[in-house]
C-alpha cells in the first residue's frame, strides 16, 4: 500500500526500523490467517504459505500500490499468483490488506466460498489470474506488462511462481520474451523452497545455477533469503528502482513451514501433513515467534 | 515386360498450397486487409503472432500498424498467455498462428488464461483441417472438436474471402473469446453471389433443394455449392445450409431446414468426423426428436497422408466432385 497518487491514504514509510517492525507483524498475521484457513479444511499448502509470508508482507505492505476498497483500480500494481495452490497464502495477505474480510476465513475451501483451494480470478477480489495450471503466470505477466506500456501506465506487474514451475517450457518462453521486450515494469518472484510434488525440485529437474541462467537471459536478478525481512525489503526496493530497461527477478530461497519450528523440522514434502491437534500448536508457535 | 510410361508430373505438396480451383475468383489476404480497416476505428485492437505473420496475412496489419503488432516468436503458449494478459489490460488481441499449434499445442493456455476469464481474445488460425499437404504435423483435422469442447469459446469456420472480411468486425464486436479458422493468401470468393451477410451464431440457407440438404461449414460450403451444380446436371436437387458458427450452433435454423421430411441430410466439414459439425448437428437433431436420413462428409479418424491437396481432397472425399459422387450414391 505504498503511497501512490497522493490522494490515497496509504501506508507511508516513516523510518526503516518502523517499517521493518510493522512488516514483521504483517508477516505474522499473514501466516496466522493461512494457518487458520488450513485448520478449516484440516489440510492445505500451509507450509508453502509459511515460507512465502515474508515476501507477501513486503509485496503488499511495502512495495505495491493499490486501493483495498477498489481492487480493480486502474492505477494499482498487479499481482499474479501463478502457483494457484499458494492461494491460501495470498488470501492471508488479501485479508490482512483489507481486500477480503477476515470473516471469510472460516469459508476457506467450502462450497460457494470466495476462497477456493486453488486461486481463481473470478472467485476472489484481488486475485488477478486463475493459476494452478503451472507455468502460466509469467506468460500472462508479459502480456499485462505490454498492455500497461501501451496505456502509458506506471504500474508494476508482480508475479509469484514456484521453483517447480521452472520445469515448464512456457516459463522459459516468457523469460526470453520479457527480456526481448525490455519489460522494466515486470517484477517476478520465484519461491525456491526446493520442493515439488515428486521431491526436491533441484532433483526432479535440475534448474541451478538459476541466477546465472536468468542473468544470461537478460534479467536484473537478485538471489536472497526469502525469510529475512530486511533482505526482502531491500530486494523489492532494488527491483522497483533498478534503472536499466530489463525485467526483474527476485529468487527467494525459503524454508517451508517458516515460523512454526515443528513444521520446519518435519520431513520435507510438497504436501506437509498436519495432524488435527497441531493447528493450535502451530498458532501457538507463531505467537511465540511474534513475541520473541 | 518393360514398357516406358510417361512419368506423371509431380504435384506440389507445398504447405501454402492454395485451395482455390483453377479459374476461381479470389481475393488477396482478406483477413489482413479487413483487420487493417477495422483497426482504423478500433485503437484497442492489436495483432500478435507466433512467427507466422506472413502465413496468416497478419503482416498486412503489421505494415499498417507497426506499433500495434507484437511478434511473440515461435512460442504458442506464450502467445496465448500474453494475449490474455493484454486483454486483461483492455486491449483486444487478434492472435494468429497455424491451427495445429494454436489448438493442439497451446490448448491449456487458451482454456485457462483466456476462456476461463472470458477474455476478449480473437484466435485466428490458418491451415484448418486438410489445407496443406505437409502431413499431420500441419493438418489441423481436429481443431474444431477441441475448440468446441472448451467452455465459453465461440467457434467459426468461414467459407470464403467475403465471409472472412465480414467476420473480422463481427467477432471484434462480439464479447468474449473467439476461435476462427482462416483461409489465407489468395482466397476464393464465392458468397458475393449469394447476397450473403455473416452474423455470429447464424446459419444461412444459400440454396434450396428437394432431394438432399447439405449442412456445411468452412470451405466445404463452397464445395457443396459446386457439388450441387454438378448434381443439378443429373437432375439431383441439393440444398445448402451454411453454418459458419459451430458454437453456438444455430439450432433453430437447422431444425427448420431439416424439418422438411424425406430429404437426405448430409453434413460436410473440412474436419475429422469426430467432434465437429456432423456430431453437433446429429446431437441437436436427435435431442429435438428429428431423425432424417443422415450422412457425414468429413475427414476420416486417421493421420492423413502428405501429398498434393487436390489428390488428398479427392482421396478423402471432400472435393466437389467426390462429394457429388458420394451424395449421388447415397440417393441411389
Amino acid at each position: 500500500m505504498r503511497a501512490g497518487d497522493g490522494d490515497q491514504e496509504d501506508h507511508v514509510n516513516t523510518s526503516v526500523t518502523a517499517d521493518r517492525i510493522q512488516l514483521a507483524e504483517r508477516a505474522y498475521r499473514v501466516r496466522r490467517n493461512s494457518v487458520l484457513m488450513g485448520e478449516v479444511q484440516g489440510q492445505g499448502y500451509v507450509a508453502q504459505a509459511l515460507d512465502i509470508a515474508d515476501v507477501l508482507a513486503v509485496a503488499y505492505f511495502h512495495a505495491m500500490i493499490y486501493r483495498p476498497d477498489d481492487p480493480e483500480w486502474e492505477g494499482r500494481d498487479r499481482f499474479l499468483l501463478s502457483n494457484g495452490h499458494y492461494a491460501i497464502a495470498l488470501y492471508g495477505a488479501l485479508i490482512e490488506a483489507g481486500i477480503i474480510s477476515a470473516d471469510e476465513i472460516e469459508t476457506y475451501g467450502s462450497d460457494d466460498s470466495r476462497l477456493p483451494m486453488s486461486g481463481m480470478a473470478s472467485y476472489t477480489p484481488g486475485m488477478e489470474m486463475s493459476g494452478g495450471s503451472l507455468g502460466q503466470g509469467l506468460p500472462i505477466a508479459v502480456g499485462r506488462c505490454l498492455g500497461l506500456k501501451r496505456k502509458g501506465s506506471k504500474s508494476f506487474v508482480y508475479t509469484l511462481f514456484s521453483d517447480g514451475e521452472l520445469d515448464e517450457g512456457s516459463m522459459w518462453e516468457a523469460m526470453l520474451s520479457a527480456s526481448h521486450w525490455k519489460l522494466d515494469n515486470l517484477i517476478a518472484i520465484v519461491d525456491v523452497n526446493n520442493q515439488q510434488a515428486d521431491g526436491p525440485s533441484s532433483q526432479v529437474l535440475a534448474f541451478e545455477p538459476l541466477a546465472d541462467k536468468l542473468k544470461a537471459f537478460g534479467w536484473f536478478t537478485q538471489r536472497i533469503d526469502g525469510n529475512d525481512l530486511d533482505t526482502v525489503i531491500a530486494a523489492f526496493d532494488a527491483a522497483r528502482h533498478h534503472p536499466e530497461p530489463q525485467p526483474r527477478m527476485i529468487i527467494c530461497d525459503t524454508r517451508m513451514g517458516c515460523g512454526v519450528p515443528f513444521l520446519e523440522a518435519r520431513e520435507k514434502n510438497h504436501f506437509i501433513r498436519v495432524d488435527p491437534h497441531e493447528w493450535q500448536l502451530a498458532l501457538a508457535a507463531l505467537d511465540e515467534g511474534r513475541n520473541a | 515386360m518393360s514398357t516406358i510410361t510417361e512419368k506423371p508430373r509431380l504435384k506440389t505438396s507445398a504447405m501454402i498450397a492454395s485451395i482455390a480451383a483453377e479459374g476461381q475468383r479470389t481475393k488477396s489476404a482478406p483477413f489482413g486487409y479487413a483487420l487493417v480497416e477495422l483497426a482504423q476505428t478500433r485503437p484497442d485492437i492489436v495483432g500478435m503472432t507466433a512467427d507466422l505473420s506472413k502465413y496468416t496475412d497478419l503482416h498486412i496489419f503489421a505494415q499498417a500498424f507497426p506499433d500495434r503488432f507484437y511478434e511473440m516468436g515461435m512460442a504458442e503458449q506464450l502467445l496465448m498467455g500474453a494475449a490474455a494478459g493484454m486483454a486483461h489490460e483492455g486491449v483486444v488481441p487478434f492472435a494468429t498462428t497455424y491451427a495445429v499449434f494454436g489448438t493442439r499445442r497451446a490448448y491449456d493456455f487458451i482454456h485457462q488464461t483466456i476462456a476461463e476469464d472470458n477474455l476478449d481474445v480473437k484466435i485466428i488460425c490458418a491451415l484448418p483441417g486438410l489445407t496443406t499437404g505437409y502431413g499431420p504435423s500441419h493438418q489441423a483435422a481436429e481443431d474444431l472438436a477441441l475448440m468446441r469442447a472448451m467452455p465459453r469459446m465461440t467457434v467459426i469456420d468461414p467459407c470464403d474471402a467475403l465471409e472472412i472480411e465480414q467476420a473480422v468486425p463481427a467477432i471484434a464486436a462480439h464479447k468474449g473469446p473467439v476461435y476462427m479458422r482462416l483461409l489465407r493468401g489468395n482466397v476464393p470468393l464465392v458468397l458475393d453471389e449469394y447476397n450473403y451477410q455473416f452474423e455470429v451464431g447464424k446459419a444461412k440457407l444459400l440454396r434450396d433443394g428437394n432431394d438432399a440438404l447439405v449442412i456445411s461449414t468452412g470451405l466445404m460450403t463452397m464445395r457443396a455449392l459446386e457439388a450441387a451444380d454438378l448434381l443439378r446436371k443429373d437432375s439431383v436437387d441439393v440444398g445448402v445450409l451454411h453454418v459458419p458458427t459451430l458454437k453456438p450452433l444455430d439450432v433453430p435454423t437447422i431444425l427448420q431446414e431439416v424439418g422438411r421430411s424425406g430429404r437426405l441430410v448430409a453434413v460436410a466439414e473440412n474436419h475429422t468426423e469426430i467432434g465437429g459439425l456432423g456430431e453437433a448437428v446429429a446431437t441437436a437433431l436427435l435431442c429435438n426428436g428429428v431423425a432424417p436420413p443422415f450422412k457425414q462428409i468429413a475427414l476420416p479418424d486417421a493421420f492423413l497422408a502428405a501429398g498434393a491437396l487436390p489428390t488428398l481432397h479427392d482421396r478423402y472425399g471432400i472435393s466437389a466432385k467426390a462429394m457429388a459422387e458420394t451424395i449421388k450414391g447415397w440417393l441411389g
